[in-house]
């Protein structure tokens, strides 16, 4: 017996770890187990347990880079607000919001009717910057930047323009040597607000898109390897010599991937760039629904960048926790002023300023008290 | 033949060895103080560490561990107490079904019961999706080992007046205690490196958290979220990352077999 | 009776009471098995009703239009894992009959824990590995594939790295461990009186191995499709290399898609019923293959042990001492 006790020395090692283990975290949680939202307790500081002050959300990786930034600074500034945002693509933020699994959800293809229909409650829109996707592609023999029109890159994405060296990618890049590759494209494999902007662009300017592939946040695409997020795209460009993907700007830019100019509408060629995109927001700013659900790809004037977009955060009109509601509604107010001052070095474009008070006066809509 | 049998290990043992130093020489150069103390930064600034991640994991499978020991030891007893009932194949057959269902499954099972009825992803709802992952493993190592147990010890309790669940709860599981703590381990290795399951229960949590209730971060959700993602530094953190998975796989494997060795010295010595 | 220490008969209240306590936590765990089972037919309801059978046999996976089919991720499931099965099954076999039979004994413990610590590595570090070191591997193979080659359905399409073969080889490379320990396993289960018996009768060391793994032989099959179920379980490590494109196609270059993989890239975010209940439909697809094979591969080594000696003694042509 002896014996046998001896040997549950590991035993009891391994007990006590296990519910040390356990008892601290349920001490260090501050919310009672019953799920139910205490009252804030006052700024806590930073890396103590997480609890009722944590606001979840999930959405868009298109502004990710934009969005941690200000979650980061804004919690800075409130410690008590702790924002945590993971972006798993625009579907599902719009999914896990209808589901209220999460509490509020980002993304840059504004919700459907039908989806509007299907949530519980009715949902805001809420525009917080502006982005362009561009065409990235992945050739180290290539020196200067790659000319592309909305029709090549509809043909490109449907699979019809097979080879780099194609006349049709030839004609709108004259000089240029291009390898005779094949080329190999790359897409989301995920729901992603970013193929929205990107297959709303191809949609408009090639008719054989639209009808063959459509326009949505996950779509079925005729060819193509799938890659998890704005990350997996770039990942995939940057490792596959020979191809070629869409993503935002600043996983571009952050990524030192090539990315080529785009034909616009009035016919220039054009790179990405915050001026590009003010330019195409500018156009319709002045006609902004008051739902702010509005799509600016291929706008008119000869300075709008194609593929630019707005993305959204999406909130429920009056939400079930209410002083949660109350601290987003306070985080949108700095995002939508002070917090535009970030976005630059981000390569996202502030909002235009009638934007921005149609969108105070819609945040004094939401149901907070 | 010999060396065709030679020659399979020398193709496979070594080359996966070999991804098991590559990932060590990727991953230990990584590791420094702020991975094990610090929060992801926000994307495109360097540095940070996966300290949430790292507790996040160890909340997890303390959580499984709770859920499965309780249910597959209570099981396995049963298997073994009561082999006549019609009940005893039934419940086998079953653990034999569960662990083979995919962990991706797992995850959408539990994403259904502990997740949508309660709004929220949670730390819970992670914990029990890998608690069901380990429950067959736990059964069948508990059934086995008490199954080893000489049936003179049974009997000796059950002669001296002791009811069943006395003789079982004092005499017949302490003897088995030492296996069955190895099947723990062993399978707490096992869930320690799932990544499927908690992608919809656990979600993520940039943040440190230990609460229950609130999305939680995960060494292998972590990971993978790096690895997909373009940026250098995130790579670098992926690899340490891994190699903290590894540690841990191996200290539980190491931990298995020393109470397994010392438990057959105990039997034959 | 169980009898207390003043002799008196104690009510018999504990043991019923022990049994049907332990006999509800057995009942639970049949009941999380219907639970899974009742979850995903549940929630696949909507999409089982639209599409009925055809749902097997569809190729198209589109969200926009709300119509889809699960044949390209069967078939991706299916390929990959037969193509890693076959890569693996003779090198598992041939570590397996190494261990347990050829190896010195000073080497035996070591390779033995290298093998089991091996089958432990999570997933998710293979899928590192698969990314960063397989996959441009894959492309680089792909690139200097002769041209006379490139023509076949079996290796067209862009260098890409990520594909069919990436997501095979990686499956190889985590099933091996894993199936090598198993069988290795089934050949320790083979009586020595066995391999005593054909060495009496004047056997050569390598006939003597034939007629450990004859016998057995279905165990080793049952190892196999063990191996076999895990993966086509497989999630993260084939979602990093496989592609993501639900595709039916022959080329191993060429992107595909599993089972596993989409529900674990789509799932978060279908944003429609019939989206979210055609993903559980394959969850409920791939639950109910798992099930098949592991139960299958379960009886097989079942039936191998259980069956008395006598009964499988294959008749070797056993020649006489040359």
């Amino acid at each position: 017996m002896n014996a046998i006790l001896r040997q549950t020395g590991h035993v009891r090692a391994l007990a006590i770890l296990v519910v040390t283990a356990v008892l601290s975290a349920c001490s260090g949680g501050q919310t009672p187990p019953s799920g139910q939202a205490s009252p804030a307790l006052p700024g806590q500081g930073a890396p103590a347990a997480g609890g009722a002050d944590q606001i979840n959300g999930a959405g868009a990786t298109f502004p990710y880079p934009i969005y941690s930034k200000w979650f980061s600074e804004y919690t800075k500034s409130h410690p008590d607000v702790r924002i945590n945002y993971q972006s798993i693509g625009s579907g599902g933020g719009i999914r896990q919001l209808t589901a209220q699994t999460v509490f509020f959800g980002a993304t840059d293809g504004p919700m459907t009717d039908e989806q509007l229909k299907s949530a519980p409650g009715p949902i805001v829109h809420l525009p917080t910057v502006l982005g362009a996707v561009v065409p990235v592609y992945n050739l180290p023999d290539v020196t200067g930047d790659l000319k592309f029109s909305g029709p090549l890159l509809a043909d490109i994405y449907l699979g019809k323009v097979k080879k780099w060296n194609d006349p049709a990618i030839v004609k709108e890049n004259a000089g240029v040597k291009l390898p005779a590759s094949d080329i190999a494209v790359a897409h989301r494999s995920d729901g992603s607000g970013t193929t929205y902007i990107f297959v709303d662009y191809l949609s408009k300017v090639s008719p054989e898109f639209k009808q063959k592939v459509g326009v949505a946040t996950s779509v079925n695409w005729p060819v193509g390897v799938g890659g998890k997020g704005n990350e997996g795209v770039a990942g995939v460009v940057k490792q596959t010599p020979g191809s070629i993907g869409y993503v935002e700007l600043i996983y571009a830019l952050q990524n030192n991937i090539a990315f080529g100019a785009v034909k616009n509408k009035a016919g220039a060629y054009l790179k990405a760039s915050l001026e590009s995109v003010t330019a195409a927001a500018a156009a319709s700013a002045a006609s902004m629904p008051a739902d702010f659900r509005v799509s600016i790809t291929d706008a008119d004037g000869k300075d709008a960048y194609p593929i630019s977009s707005y993305t959204w955060l999406l909130l429920y009109e009056s939400p079930t926790d209410k002083a949660k509601g109350k601290k987003m509604v306070e985080f949108v107010r700095w995002a939508i002023t002070d917090g535009e001052a970030y976005a630059k070095d981000l390569g996202y474009a502030a909002l235009p300023d009638s934007v921005v008070k149609l969108e105070q006066d819609a945040l004094g809509k939401i149901e907070v008290q | 033949m010999t060396f065709l049998c030679a020659l399979s290990v020398v193709v496979a043992l070594i080359p996966l060895a070999f991804i098991l130093f590559f990932v060590l020489h990727q991953g230990v150069p990584a590791l420094n103080w702020a991975f094990f103390t610090e929060m992801p930064r926000p994307v495109g600034e360097t540095g940070g560490g996966m300290a949430n991640a790292i507790v996040g994991t160890g909340i997890l499978i303390g959580l499984a561990a709770l859920v499965a020991v309780p249910i597959g030891v209570t099981c396995g007893v049963y298997i073994t107490e009561f082999k006549t009932s019609r009940l005893s194949p039934a419940v086998r057959f079953a653990a034999d079904i569960l662990n083979g269902v995919p962990s991706i499954v797992i995850g959408v099972f539990a994403y259904a019961i502990a997740v949508l009825p309660f709004r929220r992803f949670s730390a819970l709802a992670g914990g029990v999706a890998l608690g069901v992952m380990m429950i067959p493993i736990i059964v069948r190592t508990t059934e086995e080992l008490l199954a080893l147990v000489p049936s003179s010890l049974r009997e000796g309790a059950l002669a001296l007046g002791a009811t069943r669940a006395r003789a079982v709860a004092t005499v017949i599981l302490p003897a088995a205690l030492p296996g069955i703590v190895t099947g723990v381990l062993v399978a707490l290795a096992r869930v320690a490196g799932e990544t499927a399951p908690l992608l919809f229960t656990a979600f993520n949590n940039r943040f440190f958290s230990t609460s229950l209730d609130q999305p939680i971060g995960s060494l292998t959700v972590q990971i993978f979220t790096y690895a997909i993602s373009p940026y250098e530094d995130w790579h670098r953190q992926a690899w340490a990352g891994a190699t903290v998975l590894i540690a841990a796989v191996l200290l539980f494997s190491l931990l298995a077999r020393a109470v397994t060795r010392r438990l057959e010295r105990m039997h034959h010595g | 009776m169980a009898l207390s220490p003043t002799g008196r008969r104690r009510a018999g209240w504990a043991d019923p009471l022990f049994r049907v306590g332990t006999g509800a936590v057995a009942v639970l765990v049949i009941a999380i098995v219907v639970g899974i089972l009742a979850v995903l037919v549940n929630d696949s309801m909507l999409s089982v009703r639209k599409f009925g059978l055809s749902f097997w046999r569809t190729r198209v996976w589109d969200p926009v239009a709300g119509d889809f089919g699960a044949l390209p991720f069967i078939w991706g499931t299916l390929y990959s894992s037969v193509l890693a099965l076959l890569i693996a099954m003779p090198v598992a076999l041939g570590i397996a009959i190494f261990l347990s039979e050829l190896c010195p004994r000073w080497m035996r413990q070591p390779l033995a824990f290298l093998t089991e610590l091996l089958a432990a590595i999570p997933s998710i570090v293979y899928g590192l590995w698969g990314i960063f070191v397989l996959a441009p591997a894959v492309r680089t193979l792909q690139v200097h594939t002769p041209d006379a080659l490139r023509g076949t359905p079996f290796f067209s399409g862009p260098p890409l790295g990520v594909g069919m073969l990436a997501a095979a080889l990686i499956l190889a490379v985590m099933v091996i461990p894993f199936t090598a320990t198993v069988a290795r396993e089934i050949l320790k289960a083979v009586p020595v009186s066995q391999r005593e018996a054909a060495y009496a009768l004047g056997a050569t060391r390598w006939e003597a191995i034939r007629l450990a793994v004859h016998y057995g032989r279905i165990g080793i099959l049952g190892a196999v499709m063990l191996g076999f179920g895990r993966a086509l379980g497989e999630t993260m490590a084939v979602t990093m290399v496989i592609g993501n494109n639900p595709q039916v196609a022959l080329s191993l270059f060429a992107p595909q898609h599993t089972m596993a993989a989409v529900i674990a890239n789509e799932f978060t975010e279908a944003a429609d019923a019939l989206y979210l209940n055609a993903l559980v439909e394959i969850g409920l697809v791939l639950f109910l293959i798992t099930v098949v094979i592991n139960g299958l591969s379960r009886f097989l080594i079942w039936r191998m042990v259980r069956v008395r000696p006598a009964r499988v003694v294959a008749p070797v042509k056993v020649p006489l001492a040359a």
